[in-house]
């Protein structure tokens, strides 16, 4: 398991991404979005710094972080796998494909293998409707899921 | 000449293993000790033959498609560089049928040039519009807009000369040109398509409403979704800055336009225009009441375009050939072209632009050639997770704002997905409750609850308990949601569960279980 860092190491990583993007029109997005990069969620400790900075109140940073689904209260697995649940892969037998990714993996929708392998999340839509059932692993676009490509993502997220 | 070799670095391709073909042809260029240059174009759309890799010959591009990396030795030993024969040849590209009955103005493009080359732009007709723009006055260019009929491209259909004539005539020290890159519809693709195939044709098309409107910025909004379209947007952002399209003088006139790529954080409400602009300026994703409008009121509070990608990519093409031009396309009230997406369980699917005006019957079948599975089409649900479920007997309706709002429905972003007869109906119906109740905002009460008694109202219906009570239930519930919420989430979501309802009301009447008989 990787340490987490602590509190006030966070802070000092926070303000120097606030430093760097506070200048932008509307920065918040891009800050939270910076954070999310750095430390692979955005941490409880990142809202005071960030609220501060943008002379915001502590509630609205928060309000902001749990709008969005993007953005991660605890760390997500070395791998994450996103599963396309919207209509066009749905019709294309997205719930079945969901069934048995959730089998093989032994974990559900949000949820984090117990060895910190994979993370598995739907999503609505990655824009390739014309092949569906679709993914994404890791920012890679896997399009006309079958039996063989589950598999392969299996072995690819376990390796 | 060193030979071309064009290779899509298309997401949908890319998703078909267009990457590992590029290696492939990478390394049989290396083991026969080949020059040549490959160039990684975006698609054009025939999502049935991608990887679809073409190579310029003498005789113009060849295609060839679905190439699997497994082909790519055989086709060297077929000479496919020089255009030879092949399994998977297919010829001239633009005489692929799925591809020569389009009417290609707004994709013109896309996939055939290299999407960061401002010279490949040019050479196909690239910044034309805006050359002629700069030589305009801004009422003049919101005149030709308006007079070529287009409409808002994202589903609204509102008249984007109008939105520009307000921005235009409203005083203001700052305006701003937003572009909506949030496509969060299920079954559409095409901005996600002209990002990644034809970058430069957004660039010039916001640069084109800032010098008609007076706005010096740009913001395009990109789902974070799209990795690989937000890429490619901030570099030919980047491009075009140093080529002098964008920057304190946009083609050397007088006007500044800058522009600047942002991401969303994956909440479909977004794509709504006014949480779109909650959302650029740092805030949740909420709906905004209009008015004030946008365009009067919108970023920061200043007077705003917001337009969608379609709608921004289709004006340079309208200020090179003018309104009439595009105004020549179409029917009725719906004037140009229109990139229809065909998805989901569909044998031909992809992108096709074409001039309003075909029937969902021809799209269907004819274009996208039934089902995937081989089963007969049960239903389409056209315009996106708000739109209605519309089964054979409608396939008579023409592609058309009126003629869809005639019939329940609407054209959304004109993305359209195909069920065969294993659908279930009532399925879909409690997805679109279950998509509104993760997706909404929570500012308006009937989105917010209205979505989550939605999913409990079916799963009784489900279950057999009372279901004609229950369907009762859900039409009022629906009535409610649809006058009661501020914008199209809350207000739309009926159109899908109320056209499941009542063209497919078999699906509604499940045998009732031993459980439910209490």
């Amino acid at each position: 398991m990787t340490m987490q860092p602590a509190g006030t190491e966070i802070a000092s990583r926070t303000a120097a991404i606030v430093q760097e993007l506070k200048g932008l029109e509307g920065p918040l997005l891009p800050i939270l979005h910076g954070i999310q990069e750095e430390f692979g969620h955005v941490p409880q400790d990142a809202l005071p710094v960030i609220a501060e900075a943008l002379n915001i109140s502590k509630a609205e940073v928060h309000g902001v972080v749990t709008f969005y689904h993007d953005y991660r209260s605890h760390p997500a697995g070395r791998h994450v796998l996103k599963l396309c649940q919207a209509e066009a892969c749905q019709s294309m037998g997205s719930d079945a494909i969901a069934a048995k990714l959730k089998q093989l993996l032994g974990i559900g929708f949000h949820e984090t293998a117990r060895d910190g392998s994979v993370t598995l999340e739907p999503v609505y839509c990655l824009g390739l409707c014309a092949c569906a059932p679709s993914a994404m692993l890791d920012g890679e676009v896997i399009g006309r899921l079958d039996d063989e490509k589950l598999d392969e993502i299996v072995a690819e997220v376990r390796s | 000449m060193i030979p071309r070799i064009y290779v899509p670095g298309d997401s949908g391709a890319l998703a078909l293993g267009a990457e590992k073909v590029a290696k492939a042809i990478e390394k049989e260029l290396a083991d026969r000790g080949i020059e040549a240059k490959i160039v990684r174009n975006g698609s054009r759309g025939a999502y049935f033959l991608e990887p679809m890799v073409e190579v310029a010959t003498a005789n113009g591009r060849v295609a060839y498609g679905p190439v699997k990396p497994s082909d790519v030795k055989s086709l060297f030993d077929c000479g496919f560089l020089t255009g030879g024969h092949h399994k998977r040849w297919l010829g001239a590209p633009d005489k692929i049928p799925f591809l020569a009955k389009q009417t290609r103005l707004t994709f013109a493009r896309c996939g055939v040039i290299n999407p960061l080359s401002l010279d490949h732009y040019k050479a196909h007709g690239g910044l034309k519009g805006l050359q002629n723009a700069v030589g305009l006055a801004p009422a003049d260019i919101v005149k030709q807009v308006t007079e070529s009929g287009l409409r808002g491209r994202g589903g609204a259909g509102f008249p984007t000369g109008i939105k520009w004539k307000t921005v235009l005539e409203t005083t203001a020290d700052k305006k701003y040109i937003v572009c909506n890159a949030d496509e969060g519809d299920s079954a559409t693709f095409a901005d996600r398509m002209i990002m990644e195939g034809d970058p430069f044709v957004l660039i010039e098309g916001m640069a084109i409403a800032g010098v008609a409107t007076g706005a010096t910025k740009g913001f395009v909004y990109i789902r974070s979704e799209y990795p690989h379209a937000v890429a490619m947007m901030q570099k030919a952002v980047e491009v075009a800055r140093q080529a002098g399209l964008l920057g304190v003088n946009v083609l050397g006139s007088p006007n500044a336009f800058d522009m600047e790529i942002r991401v969303g954080a994956g909440a479909y409400v977004c794509g709504e225009e006014t949480s779109l602009l909650n959302s650029l300026e740092g805030k949740r994703g909420v709906v905004r009441a209009k008015p004030p409008l946008p365009a009067i009121q919108g970023l920061f509070g200043k007077p705003t375009v917001i337009n969608n990608v379609i709608s921004l990519t289709s004006v340079p093409v309208i200020m090179d050939k003018g309104a009439a031009f595009y105004k020549d396309f179409g029917m009725g009230r719906s004037r140009g072209t229109i990139p229809i997406q065909i998805a989901g369980n569909v044998r031909y699917g992809g992108l096709f632009e074409a001039a309003f005006g075909m029937t969902l019957g021809e799209i269907v079948d004819d274009i996208g050639g039934g089902t995937a599975t081989g089963r007969p089409v049960k239903a389409v649900q056209v315009g996106g997770p708000l739109g209605a479920y519309f089964p054979r007997s409608l396939f008579d309706t023409p592609f058309d704002y009126e003629a869809f709002a005639a019939k329940d429905g609407l054209i959304g972003h004109a993305g359209i997905t195909v069920f065969d007869d294993t659908a279930d109906m009532l399925k879909q119906a409690r997805f679109a409750m279950e998509f509104c109740a993760i997706e909404s905002c929570g500012k308006c009460t009937p989105c917010r609850i209205g979505s989550t008694r939605g999913v409990e109202t079916i799963d009784k219906i489900a279950r057999g308990i009372e279901p004609e009570k229950q369907i009762e239930l859900v039409t009022d519930l629906c009535n409610t949601m649809k006058f009661g919420s501020l914008c199209a989430l809350g207000g739309f979501t009926p159109y899908p569960v109320m056209s499941a309802i009542n063209h497919f009301r078999d699906d509604f009447k499940p045998a009732p279980v031993a459980e439910a008989a209490e």
